[in-house]
């Protein structure tokens, strides 16, 4: 520890102004800062801080994917023998699903963080820890069958043009993560839908739909069992199936208090609310689907808990949070059941949302300073 | 009558440190009024190097106002004029000869004297730099009423000094500093006390005031909340403020005719040995109150709390407006893996680390920044501190971008750059808070003026 950290104070001039590796400071920084919390002290405000950091945030956030992680990478392996007609065992599965998914996270980071660095160095400002999550998050809502090299696309243009053209996280409008499974939905649509991608390397007569592929072709009665769907026994995006491990990470992240309940818990209302309607209304088949399928079906879950949260993009003041998780629910459900294009609503709903939810925050905002003013008028009216 | 309110958001950070309930008597040699301590004033002097003074003969006034003069606190020499970066003027040093000669002042009973003739008497006195004004903390315009006058008689701040303790004994003169008070404005004056530690007979039997309960976690005892609660500050309105230490200072002098300033302050924080109260005069020295009393090591030493206060030297001077010295240790050290680990130890808002499950530990905090300078990323957590009908987000942005219209609109004339200290300390993105406040505040106020 200490030999380290003699060995960074040691290098550290030829990355600063000046030094030899001038160019590479950001990635010296990032590699420091990681290492250590840095010896900055306090100099102006409050002499004490939290020990919270973006880092550590981020982290939190990080352990609450993992279950689904884990999770994604057995049931990789399991749909894969299924499909072969082969039941397998339970090592077996993650095995075949972790070497399957490791290639898609390692893609992933490596294009993300290189171009983070690389702005981080063009702009002088230190590396985000916004991609630390997002990295995670791109391979968990992909299908398995991604090629390597559309994932790298997207990653690439869901940095530049969904964050750092904006100024790096904490000033981007969309979901980073989303931006980039929608540029693999639009520019490649030939390898994101079907029935082929879901299951890694599946017989062709074995059906790989999801259950949202069927209830879309009005396939209800391959519907798989609700038991099935909110346990994750389902083909489907790799960390969206298992509505357990979900809500395992869920809790992680409402105990810590790093996610926001208000959006979480108004997600599902949106959802269940738009459902009931349906199935009140129920015009056709797909209206009738008990309304808590749609919260087990699809990438709903995954939805509500970790891209709806996201604090930079979701609104930001109390009212704004029930208003924009509420909305959410309900658009998603509403394009399940009324796009024919579109088998899922989740990822276009939070993205049109993430776009308003400046809108919702300034008027809720502008009820704020509507007080103030009146309270302003009332003195000088008596 | 009182009147009480219940604070529920805020924070009350628990520190290792807290001062002995006993008060030891302190002569330093040194003593300095520090013209940063009044914000927007530019000093201006009228005495040089080697020039004598006595307790109240005027050092310096302010260019921009010239009937503001600041008046020595003990009797002695001028001894330095520190400046620093562009000559600005820092400290006013005087060498105290322990005589506390005192200039003379005529002295008339309060209740024959007009408004004008006590503001008179008390700018004449240098006593009037007490009495503060909202918005903006600035030192009160005497051509101004003000609609109501604050006195906080508590501070919930980490390791605030008790005021109780402070003017135990001295009821008679806090009433007369009270009936000052009472003259300067045809509005209230607000004496606000803390619903369940306050139990002094000097605060509760005060006479002529409105008495305010308050109660829960900090910013509780700030200006701004008690404002807040009781009468809002509009665009155009000014309230004045002080502190119980003020308020006797004036009534003592009305009193006696004899200006006064001595202060309790109290020593606290992790690295002091013997925290405890110390009985001195307004602008010590802290050499001798801190020599061989804190611990070895790299300390910072503080003048006021660890929120809002500023840092000083071992051989610092206490701020105009401080009741206490806090010693905290320095936070100079890189830690490894220090955001992984568990964090059994670690002091936290949030539920992010394990020490969440020990909510009652004391803590030794240093001044780690605990983390690099980030975009402001986590939402919904400033609002749980920051018991205001404001968007703290929303106006802090306003004040980064300079939008005199929108920091208006959001409330800006409500708070202090002292209300958003919590919001600093919790905040993930370690921004600093409090200077941008600041910095809005005084855009605001050279817009207005």
């Amino acid at each position: 520890m200490k030999a380290l950290r003699k060995l960074l104070d040691k290098q550290k001039p030829h990355f600063e102004k000046g030094g030899r590796f001038e160019k590479f400071h950001s990635a010296f920084d990032s590699v420091e800062t990681l290492l250590f919390v840095p010896d900055k002290v306090t100099f102006s405000g409050s002499h004490i801080r939290d020990a919270i950091d973006m880092k550590r945030t981020m982290i939190v956030v990080f352990v609450s994917l993992i279950p689904t992680v884990l999770f994604g990478m057995w049931n990789i392996g399991y749909q894969h023998f299924i499909s072969h007609g082969i039941v397998p065992e339970l090592w077996t599965s993650f095995f075949y699903g972790f070497w399957k998914m490791l290639p898609i996270i390692i893609v992933s980071y490596a294009v993300g963080l290189g171009i983070e660095i690389i702005f981080a160095q063009y702009k002088g400002h230190e590396v985000n820890e916004g991609f630390f999550v997002s990295g995670l998050l791109i391979p968990l809502i992909v299908p398995p069958e991604t090629p390597l090299w559309q994932i790298a696309i997207a990653v690439a243009f869901a940095v530049i043009f969904g964050k750092e053209v904006f100024g790096g996280t904490g000033m981007n409008i969309v979901n980073p993560a989303l931006t980039a499974r929608a540029f693999l939905f639009f520019a490649y649509p030939a390898d994101m839908s079907g029935d082929k991608v879901w299951i890694a390397d599946k017989l062709d007569a074995y059906s790989g739909a999801t259950p949202l592929g069927n209830a879309l072709v009005g396939n209800f009665d391959k519907i798989p069992s609700p038991y099935d769907m909110f346990m994750g026994f389902i083909p489907g995006s790799i960390g969206e199936t298992s509505v357990l491990m979900i809500l395992l990470g869920a809790a992680i992240l409402l105990i810590t208090g790093i996610g926001n309940w208000r959006i979480m818990f108004s997600v599902f209302a949106g959802g269940i609310v738009m459902a009931l309607l349906f199935n009140w209304w129920g015009a056709n088949e797909y209206m009738k689907l008990p309304f808590y399928y749609h919260l087990i079906m699809g990438g709903f879950a995954f939805g509500a808990v970790f891209m709806a949260t996201d604090p930079v993009t979701a609104a930001q003041t109390k009212r704004g949070m029930y208003i924009y998780g509420f909305l959410i629910g309900v658009i998603a459900i509403l394009i399940r059941v009324f796009n024919p294009a579109y088998p899922e609503g989740v990822m276009l709903s939070i993205l049109l949302m993430n776009v308003f939810a400046p809108l919702i925050d300034h008027y809720v905002i502008e009820s704020n300073i509507k007080k103030r003013l009146k309270r302003m008028k009332d003195l000088v009216s008596n | 009558m009182s009147t009480s309110y219940l604070i529920k958001k805020g924070l009350d950070i628990k520190l290792l440190g807290d001062s002995e309930k006993t008060i030891v008597d302190y002569t330093a040699k040194r003593f300095a009024i520090k013209p940063t301590d009044f914000i927007g004033v530019f000093p201006k002097m009228m005495v040089s190097e080697g020039d004598l003074v006595k307790v109240g003969t005027p050092l310096f006034f302010d260019k921009n106002r010239s009937n503001l003069i600041f008046t020595s606190p003990v009797s002695g020499k001028v001894e330095a004029l520190n400046r620093g970066a562009k000559r600005r003027l820092l400290e006013v040093i005087i060498e105290s000869d322990g005589k506390n000669e005192t200039v003379k002042v005529e002295n008339q009973k309060v209740d024959g004297l007009s408004r004008e003739a006590i503001i008179e008497k008390l700018l004449q006195t240098g006593l009037w730099p007490m009495l503060r004004q909202r918005p903006y903390s600035v030192i009160a315009n005497p051509a101004e009423m003000p609609k109501a006058i604050f006195v906080p008689a508590f501070d919930t701040s980490p390791l605030a000094p008790d005021f109780d303790l402070i003017v135990h004994g001295r009821g008679e003169e806090f009433q007369q500093g009270l009936d000052v008070l009472r003259k300067l404005t045809n509005g209230n004056v607000h004496l606000n006390v803390d619903a369940k530690n306050t139990t002094s007979k000097v605060f509760l039997n005060s006479k002529n005031v409105q008495i305010n309960k308050f109660g829960g976690p900090h910013p509780a005892g700030n200006v701004s909340v008690h404002a807040s609660k009781i009468s809002p500050i509009n665009k155009g309105e000014v309230i004045w403020y002080l502190y119980p230490q003020d308020v006797l200072t004036i009534g003592s002098f009305f009193m006696s005719g004899k200006l006064d300033f001595t202060r309790i302050v109290a020593l606290a924080g992790s690295e002091v040995l013997k925290p405890r109260y110390y009985k001195t005069t307004l602008g010590a020295s802290i050499r001798r109150m801190v020599d061989g009393n804190v611990t070895k090591g790299n300390n910072r030493f503080i003048s006021g709390n660890v929120l809002t206060g500023e840092k000083i030297e071992t051989d610092g001077f206490i701020g105009y407006y401080d009741s206490l010295v806090t010693v905290i240790p320095e936070g100079d050290y890189a830690e490894f893996f220090g955001w992984l680990l568990p964090g059994f130890k670690k002091f936290s808002f949030s539920k992010v680390f394990l020490s969440w499950m020990f909510p009652n530990r004391k803590y030794r905090l240093d001044t780690n920044l605990h983390g690099g300078h980030r975009n402001l990323v986590m939402t919904g957590k400033y609002e749980q501190v920051f018991p205001f009908d404001i968007y703290p987000m929303a106006l802090l942005k306003a004040i980064m971008v300079e939008d005199i219209d929108a920091m208006e609109n959001l409330g800006i004339y409500e708070i202090d750059a002292e209300d958003f200290a919590l919001c600093e300390v919790i905040d993930t993105s370690k921004t600093e808070m409090q200077a941008i406040v600041r910095k809005g505040l005084e855009l605001m106020r050279k817009e207005m003026s």
